[in-house]
């Protein structure tokens, strides 16, 4: 499928379709699903308003049944014309792990709310660097496809832990001029952390705009600290933990140039330079038990079904 | 004809109202004022002197006929009752429950110069929950026409702007962020003040219009007001989405885990039903000591929801003293007798870290009551050397809310300095054919007040289509109508009823 023509579609931004016909049965179905691995796998949903209005840089809320929690989920890809949505889920806590058993093609979730937060400021950056680790390496890919389209050189460097566990590859390459994969056993690219990476690109580019970094927290941080040294621009994407994604909880504040933002409307994205990572990461912590035995009794739940 | 009632001739004593015993509430979420029976409405209809020029519907931000509805219950007329009440207030079980009747038409009931006033709000939950139980709706003849209306939030606002433009024959969807409707009926207010029946049964009423509820569907990102009045064909918007963003004090320990807004444990344990984790999967880990700053209704209700959760101590930390403190009297009584410690003149200055980055004190300092400020006020000022610190492990804000940003973020609807949306006196926005109210106009206020402005829009809204209202007579159209019943035409409100009868 030609995403960029997909993308450009919506400029001329055909009738909006009313929700009421939009939304037939088949809102929140599962059209396609993917496994990448034993934790990371890939849905997409068809939620086709969504998918016009959705724009790099913004999450959505997942609800996957009556009784489930609202987990936000950055947004890795959408299709205007097939009018999906595509997460790439790891499955950690007991929430995705159920997702993981639980959403097959056909089925469906019990809701999908967004697109949600500020979408990323694609500005006038001539050469970019698009930095995905872990969790991060799927929603920076609408990042590096838009600063593709708007004439940007783009940089992509993706970390992963190794081969095995590598996806989306031509899916890059296909967006970036150049494309580095990094691996911590070294089994694929250049053996080390995404950081590595990024100083690999800006060794031998001198004149990088901006860095976009997409990942766990520590990652983030990591890479905040590899661009400081240079004054490069550093845009991060946050994922503190969220009830409602709509400002209205203030569960998602994080502290940003040492003032209170709420990463559901202020952000995603902020500077990486002024963000707070130890804050954030101790406040991701703050259900840490409860997860616990969230994912403890599903298991013994899954064990007696079976 | 009965003699006249003069306040001599009264019950002199207000009708109790049967609640829970406080040390049994405390360990469930039913509600707490049970309400009154057959015999305790009769006796307290007893009560209210039929005024001529009631000072009481005047009073009440929807402007309810009270005496006609008192009276009706006197006739025995209980369904006529919930008719005169439901042609003013859809929602009479939910507003029966949390109005703040004592500043509204109680407060102004002259029963109350001499005696206690009338239990206006007992009298109207009385009928909404008899109308619950016997599957009444007060549904009026709907003539169609051809407009159609958005509704931006499923809160009282909105659904009492969405009722109102249904029953004018337009065609009416509600846009819910939330995945259940209700807005802060539904968040915010805790079952045992405001069951989740009654909204759900309110709620039907909504839909039995022909009123459509979209869920899971926020506006502004997924399509704008522009994209609404614009693309998606509607020919009047209405945004109630609330106030919603909590404030914080910007002290020192604010990011500590542990200290959260009121909001968030609300609609954790509402919305999310999260003290029912792990059968429900949304965590709230509840502190054992917990302090609420805050002195208002949703303070009450988290410090209330706190104790039933299991908390083995809950304190209210209000600057200034209880007679300043904007909850409803009620409120604050049963949260007393729930065992809640109130530490009044009392200002939180920072909250304390265990190391680990959770919260597990709070430094206050003592306050005193200076000149009147700007609101009338008198000024709370800080008590030198006065300091103290005191263990929690759990803080919770309920100091108030600003604008949401989200529709200010993604229209070019006109804004005030605070962020709220900017409308004139008709609630009309800087954009034709679209209105606000509520608390995304006012900031925080109440659920009566956002129902009144919704219904303010809603007039607003038909005059701009050039609708004429059903509660108008027109001069002689009902006798040129052929349809029309002892010369009432049926664009009356009671036509259909009239007919089946």
């Amino acid at each position: 499928m030609d995403q960029d023509s997909n993308v450009k579609q919506d400029e001329s931004c055909d009738l909006v379709v009313p929700p009421r016909e939009g939304q037939g049965v088949d809102v929140c179905k599962i059209a396609a699903r993917e496994d990448f691995s034993d934790v990371t796998f890939l849905l997409e949903i068809s939620h086709p308003m969504m998918a016009k209005a959705a724009k790099p840089g913004q999450f959505v809320i997942v609800i996957p049944h009556e009784h489930g929690e609202r987990i936000p989920l950055t947004l890795a890809d959408f299709d205007r014309a097939a009018g999906t949505i595509t997460l790439v889920i790891q499955a950690v806590g007991k929430t995705t792990k159920e997702m993981q058993q639980n959403l097959n093609v056909g089925s469906t979730v019990f809701g999908v709310v967004g697109p949600m937060g500020t979408p990323s400021h694609i500005g006038e950056a001539k050469k970019v660097i698009c930095v995905g680790g872990g969790l991060g390496v799927a929603p920076v890919f609408p990042q590096a496809r838009a600063f593709k389209e708007s004439g940007a050189y783009v940089i992509g460097v993706v970390g992963f832990r190794s081969e095995s566990l590598v996806f989306w590859k031509d899916k890059f390459e296909g967006v970036c001029d150049e494309f580095i994969i990094c691996s911590n056993d070294g089994s694929i690219g250049m053996q080390g952390l995404v950081t590595a990476g990024i100083e690999a690109a800006v060794e031998k580019h001198s004149d990088i705009d901006e860095v976009v970094a997409i990942g766990p927290p520590i990652m983030m941080k990591a890479c905040a600290e590899t661009t400081r040294p240079h004054g490069i621009k550093t845009t991060v994407s946050l994922n503190p933990i969220m009830i409602d994604g709509t400002g209205m909880c203030g569960g998602c504040r994080v502290k940003v140039d040492d003032r209170m933002k709420f990463a559901c409307v202020d952000g995603p994205d902020f500077d990486a330079h002024t963000v707070d990572f130890d804050d954030l990461m101790n406040r991701l912590h703050r259900f840490a038990e409860d997860e616990k035995l969230a994912v403890e009794k599903w298991s013994e739940t899954c064990r007696a079904g079976t | 004809m009965a003699k006249k009632k003069t306040i001599r001739t009264i019950p002199q004593e207000r009708t109790p109202i049967p609640v829970q015993a406080p040390e049994k509430r405390v360990e469930n979420f039913s509600e707490v004022a049970l309400g009154y029976d057959l015999d305790n409405t009769l006796n307290e209809c007893e009560r209210c002197l039929m005024c001529p020029e009631a000072a009481c519907v005047p009073g009440c931000p929807v402007a309810i006929d009270i005496p006609g509805f008192i009276q009706k219950i006197i006739d025995k007329d209980y369904r006529g009752a919930y008719d005169v009440v439901s042609d003013a207030n859809l929602l009479p079980a939910i507003c029966g429950r949390v109005c703040p009747q004592e500043d509204q038409c109680e407060g102004v009931c002259p029963v109350g110069d001499t005696l206690e006033p009338v239990a206006i709000g007992r009298l109207e939950r009385w009928i909404g929950d008899l109308a619950i139980k016997k599957g009444w709706a007060n549904l009026p003849h709907i003539e169609a026409n051809n407009f159609r209306v958005g509704i931006v939030g499923s809160g009282p606002a909105g659904i009492a702007c969405a009722a109102d433009m249904a029953k004018a024959g337009c065609d009416v969807t509600v846009y819910e962020a939330f995945h259940k409707a209700g807005g802060v009926l539904r968040y915010g207010i805790p079952e045992f003040r405001l069951p989740d029946d009654v909204i759900d049964a309110e709620m039907k009423n909504l839909t039995k219009l022909g009123v459509k509820i979209e869920c899971n569907t926020l506006v502004g990102r997924l399509f704008t007001i522009e994209q609404m009045v614009e693309e998606m064909g509607y020919d009047g918007v209405f945004i109630g989405t609330g106030a919603g963003t909590p404030r914080f004090m910007e002290i020192p320990g604010e990011f500590l885990n542990g200290v959260l807004s009121a909001n968030e444990l609300l609609t954790r344990c509402n919305l999310m039903h999260a003290g029912e984790f792990p059968n429900y999967d949304t965590p709230l880990h509840l502190g054992r000591r917990i302090a609420v700053i805050g002195s208002g209704n949703t303070a009450m209700d988290a410090m209330r929801v706190c104790l039933r959760l299991g908390a083995e101590k809950v304190y209210c930390i209000y600057r200034r003293t209880k007679d300043e403190s904007p909850a409803r009297e009620e409120e604050i009584e049963h949260a007393e007798e729930e065992g809640v410690e109130f530490l009044w003149l009392t200002a939180p200055t920072e909250i304390l870290d265990d190391g680990e980055g959770n919260a597990r004190g709070m430094r206050c300092i003592k306050m005193e009551l200076g000149e009147p400020d700007s609101s009338g006020r008198r000024r709370p000022v800080p008590v030198e050397d006065s300091e103290y610190d005191f263990d929690v492990d759990m803080v919770v804000y309920a100091i108030g809310t600003q604008a949401n940003p989200i529709i200010g973020q993604t229209s070019k609807l006109k804004l005030n300095q605070w962020g709220f949306l900017e409308v004139d006196e008709n609630l009309a926005t800087s954009m034709a054919g679209v209105y606000a109210g509520g608390d995304i106009v006012t900031g925080g206020a109440t659920v009566i007040l956002a129902m009144g402005a919704g219904r303010q829009a809603a007039r607003s809204m038909k005059a701009y289509f050039g609708i004429r209202d059903s509660g108008v007579v027109y001069g002689d159209a009902g006798e040129r109508n052929e349809d029309a019943l002892f010369g009432i035409g049926p664009v009356e409100k009671n036509f259909a009823r009239l007919r089946l009868a």
